[in-house]
């Protein structure tokens, strides 16, 4: 591969609306992307439409526990598996999508920040990062959970912070390779403001690794949050979510199967669709260098 | 290059204790008297008082601090409230049983990972590559309760009952006395972590078989096996050691879901009793003993990618 082919290439690759075209091509975002928005239409529509269509709110008692009357039968202590399914799915999509948000925000900010001033500030956040990644993820957040308590903003916040470090690395990677091209020089020359160089001329060439991790912290959230919430230490009850479902129900789940198998089949769709979308734009955004794999 | 050991050594020394100030400071977070949200708020200050004294909470904070890092490195754990015993009666049989778990899921995955890895490279564009990389795409999505309540359908309850799906220990036994009971949590760590050492095994393998070397062994006319376990794994494995360090360190947290899910008795279930129980010393303690493995096993990773690389062998590791 040799750099005049690679750089007009990766120069198209960078801008979203190229990645994304690209991305398209690849059989896994078409079947990602159907998988993704089959799981968001369930969680968005299910709470509008649960009591229409089961007859019971998702707090209401359809009968004793673990039968297997109606279409789904009841949960732990007789309330409508369909109707809490139904219900359970947006408070999950909403954390994860507010952390992944948060996520990306500070990440992305600290490492063009670190990569553009460069010396002291660099090697502070760079640091700070490396001593939060010695931590798991979850296991910051049951450090954090333990002392305030099982709260939603805590856990936007914490699964938040412990992907900006990450989010930070490639940031900071992609931002270097632009911060020495030519235009951002002119726009040092013009003695435009550090926070107009960063958001105006660096950010929108760095859009494509940005995006391959906000797909990839995407997954992740989705998987932390519905995680916590099935460890009892995320969504609280007597909020229906599917990972306190599958926790609540997994005991009878010989008797009455649907109370797990409904909101594991949702997680499990969801994020291995995210995973998709993801995996088609990583693959779109190293095709410029592979050359022409597929 | 020994000099670059020692670096990296005082830097993970430095991360750790940085750690250790974080995992303090968070505690300090607790709001109000930490002694009267243990008791409730019916306690007594009688009670208060007592239980403040038992848990040095008079002391001034950097007091505090050095008490329990002083602690840490004599072997002393700290006061666990919920089991009114020391945190190290409390933890000492579970980090053997939550070790046993990752060190059987490590000698599992990481061969498991480099032969698919490997296989797949050899065969790219096949059929057996295609249905790998398919796999792995789809597990690497799943969060890893997703894929143990997935196994304990298909092979504890509603489709086949070959293994249990909780552990049970009797007291004085070791969790191995029953090896049939470690299955599923073991598969379950397997199947997150070989995914990941597979793919990354796979492109590097790529890239190495298609380098001038290779070629140049092959012309040569060795067998194709031996260009590939002679020549070509050998500079695969240095970048991969990291990857598969990472996926390892992976699981010191991973394992506190798995555990949870099939009732394993370890650290990881310890720490969600104890955060249930906001029992803050045992939190600390396992918070900090997961990150400690976690940044041993990146140094490990990063001290064999310094072994691992020709050009810091021989250049004295100046750079």
């Amino acid at each position: 591969m040799s750099e005049t082919i690679a750089v007009p290439l990766s120069a198209e690759v960078n801008r979203p609306a190229g990645l994304i075209r690209r991305a398209w091509a690849f059989p896994q975002a078409k079947i990602g992307a159907v998988l993704t928005v089959v799981v968001v239409l369930l969680a968005v529509l299910g709470p509008l439409v649960a009591e229409v269509l089961t007859g019971y709110a998702p707090d209401d008692f359809a009968g004793k526990p673990f039968k297997l009357v109606g279409i789904a039968g009841t949960d732990n202590i007789g309330r409508d598996v369909l109707s809490r399914f139904l219900d359970g799915g947006l408070t999950l999509l909403f954390y994860a999508v507010l952390a992944t948000a948060l996520g990306v925000l500070l990440g992305a900010a600290l490492g063009m920040l670190a990569a553009y001033t460069g010396g002291r500030l660099d090697a502070v956040i760079m640091r700070g990062g490396d001593v939060l990644l010695s931590f798991p993820c979850l296991v910051l957040a049951l450090l954090a959970i333990a002392v305030i308590g099982p709260r939603g903003w805590l856990l936007v916040l914490v699964i938040g912070i412990s992907h900006a470090p990450r989010i930070a690395r490639v940031t900071r990677q992609a931002t270097l390779t632009v911060a020495g091209q030519d235009y951002i020089r002119a726009a040092e020359m013009y003695a435009v403001p550090r926070w107009r160089i960063l958001l105006d001329e660096t950010l929108p060439n760095i859009t494509g690794p940005l995006l391959v991790e906000v797909g990839l912290r995407l997954t992740y959230s989705i998987g932390y949050v519905a995680s916590l919430s099935f460890l009892g230490l995320g969504i609280q009850p007597p909020a229906a979510d599917w990972g306190l479902m599958i926790n609540e129900n997994r005991i009878a789940l010989v008797v009455q199967p649907w109370g797990v198998l409904l909101p594991v089949l949702a997680i499990a769709v969801l994020t291995v669709g995210t995973n998709m979308i993801t995996d088609s734009l990583a693959s779109a955004a190293s095709g410029a260098r592979q050359g022409s794999e597929s | 290059m020994s000099r670059m050991i020692v670096r990296r050594l005082l830097i993970s020394l430095a991360i750790l204790w940085l750690v250790s100030l974080l995992v303090f400071v968070a505690t300090l977070l607790l709001p109000g008297d930490p002694a009267r949200a243990i008791l409730g708020q019916q306690a007594t200050p009688e009670r208060i008082a007592a239980l403040s004294q038992q848990l040095h909470l008079d002391l001034p904070v950097w007091q505090r601090y050095l008490d329990w890092l002083g602690g840490l490195f004599t072997g002393d754990l700290g006061y666990s409230t919920s089991t009114q015993g020391s945190v190290n009666a409390l933890l000492s049989d579970r980090i053997s049983a939550s070790l046993a778990l990752l060190v059987a899921a490590a000698v599992i995955s990481t061969p498991a990972g480099l032969v698919l890895g490997v296989w797949s490279a050899v065969r790219r564009g096949r059929g057996l590559d295609l249905a790998v990389s398919g796999v792995s795409l789809v597990i690497a999505a799943l969060p890893e309760f997703v894929i143990g309540m997935a196994l304990i359908v298909l092979l504890s309850t509603t489709v086949l009952r070959l293994f249990p799906s909780v552990t049970m220990v009797p007291p004085g036994q070791p969790v191995w006395w029953e090896p049939a009971q470690l299955v599923l949590p073991v598969l379950t760590l397997v199947l997150v972590v070989t995914p990941y050492i597979a793919r990354m095994m796979r492109e590097t393998m790529s890239e190495v078989l298609d380098s001038g070397f290779v070629e140049m062994a092959r012309l040569k006319g060795l067998p194709e096996r031996v260009v590939i376990v002679r020549h070509a794994f050998p500079h695969a494995i240095g970048p991969v050691a990291q990857v598969i360090a990472l996926q390892l360190a992976w699981l010191a947290g991973g394992v506190v879901v798995v555990e949870f899910l099939f009732r394993y008795p370890g650290v990881g279930q310890a720490l969600i009793d104890a955060v249930n129980k906001r029992d803050i010393e045992v939190v600390q303690a396992i918070t900090l003993f997961i990150a400690a493995v976690f940044i041993v096993v990146n140094l490990l990773a990063d001290v064999v990618g310094i072994l691992a690389n020709p050009r810091l062998r021989t250049q004295g590791g100046t750079q």
